[in-house]
């Protein structure tokens, strides 16, 4: 699983955060668009993408990029 | 004499093998109703199978969305008194990633099914005079809409629109058409998707009735529909929602 290519799907979710302005470090539950509608398509981007179904609530303790990132890689592995 | 009574009514309820579907079909034999049921899954269809009161019901298992299994089952159908169109799907999706296969799939099962249902049974002639049908909507798509549920919203929409039509056009044989809209049930649909367990929690505070609906308070109505008590009764959608939709 490429970072990169994750952190491009990441940011697609969103409207009105520049798309360069996502890193791995990025808090995304503290950006000002954040609301359950972004949840909702980062969980269905996750399943379209990378065929990892994630609950909402293993979604739930994740903040940072690389958090949800590392919780996919390990569905994968 | 019972005004919701089904004894001599036979009735064809489909997504039978779960959830709403089963607390129909156990509902409807309990009010004296023969049964025909239908689902996909062989195993929690024969366990709602024989949950059923009474002797003289028929289970089929099929998949809908394959026409050959629908017109299969159709052939095997008896004369019906009622049928509710039931068996569907929840996929909660935002737009922006909805793919033409999920609009396929959701539609197929939810609108295009019931829709060719209907008029497979009409015209193999297997609808008795003052028959009954019932199409389990939602108030989703009816009554309010939720974030990713468009397609969803939409298949239910296109019941009540469906619903409307058949009504007038079976009137003359005094076959009645009506579709029920509820609120949150309690079943699997729940767990099906993207919302967690606190999530729902909270959601269900927001009824005025303070938690979600229970499948047989569904059944209830379906009762309700498919009974003689409801002769006068057609093209309306009855909202069973817990007051949800009046805020
Ligand atoms: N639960 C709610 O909150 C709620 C609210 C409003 C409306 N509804 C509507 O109520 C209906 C029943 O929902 P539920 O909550 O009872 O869901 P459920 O427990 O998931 O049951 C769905 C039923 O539909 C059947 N089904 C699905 N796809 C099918 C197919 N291709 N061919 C044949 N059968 C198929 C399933 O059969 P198998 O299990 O055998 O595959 C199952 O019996 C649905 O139309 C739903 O949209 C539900």
């Amino acid at each position: 699983m490429d970072a990169n290519e994750f952190i491009k799907n990441f940011a697609a979710q969103f409207d009105d955060t520049d798309a360069s302005e996502f890193t791995l470090e990025t808090r995304f539950r503290e950006l000002d668009e954040w609301s359950s509608l972004n949840a909702l398509a980062i969980l269905n981007m996750i399943s379209k993408k990378y065929s990892v179904v994630l609950k909402p609530e293993e979604m739930k303790p994740t903040n940072t990029v690389q958090e949800l990132f590392d919780l996919v890689q390990s569905k994968l592995n | 004499m019972n005004p919701f009574s089904l004894v001599g009514k036979t009735i064809l309820v489909t997504g039978a093998s779960s959830g709403i579907g089963r607390a129909i079909a156990i509902c409807c034999s309990q009010m004296g109703a023969n049964l025909v049921i239908t689902g996909r899954n062989e195993t929690r269809l024969l366990e709602t199978f024989l949950l059923l009161e009474g002797t003289e019901h028929q289970q089929i298992c099929a998949n809908l969305t394959n026409s050959s299994e629908l017109e299969k089952l159709i052939e095997c159908l008896p004369k019906l008194d009622g049928i509710v169109n039931n068996a569907g799907i929840a996929k909660p999706l935002v737009l922006q990633l909805t793919e033409q296969k999920d609009v396929d799939e959701i539609m197929q099962i939810n609108a295009l099914v019931p829709i060719n249902l209907t008029r497979l049974v009409l015209q193999n002639k297997k609808l008795n005079k003052g028959a009954s049908l019932v199409f389990i909507s939602s108030i989703n798509g009816n009554n309010c809409a939720y974030i990713g549920s468009s397609i969803y919203a939409a298949s239910k929409s296109a019941l009540t629109g469906f619903m409307k039509a058949v009504a007038l056009e079976l009137a003359p044989r005094g076959i009645r058409a009506n579709c029920i809209n509820p609120g949150m049930i309690e079943t699997n649909l729940l767990k099906s998707g993207s919302i967690g367990e606190d999530e729902l929690e909270k959601d269900r505070l927001k009824y005025p009735l303070k938690r979600y609906g229970k499948p047989v308070e569904v059944a209830n109505a379906a009762v309700y529909l498919l009974s003689d008590a409801t002769q006068w009764v057609t093209g309306s959608n009855l909202l069973i929602d817990g007051g949800y939709t009046l805020q």
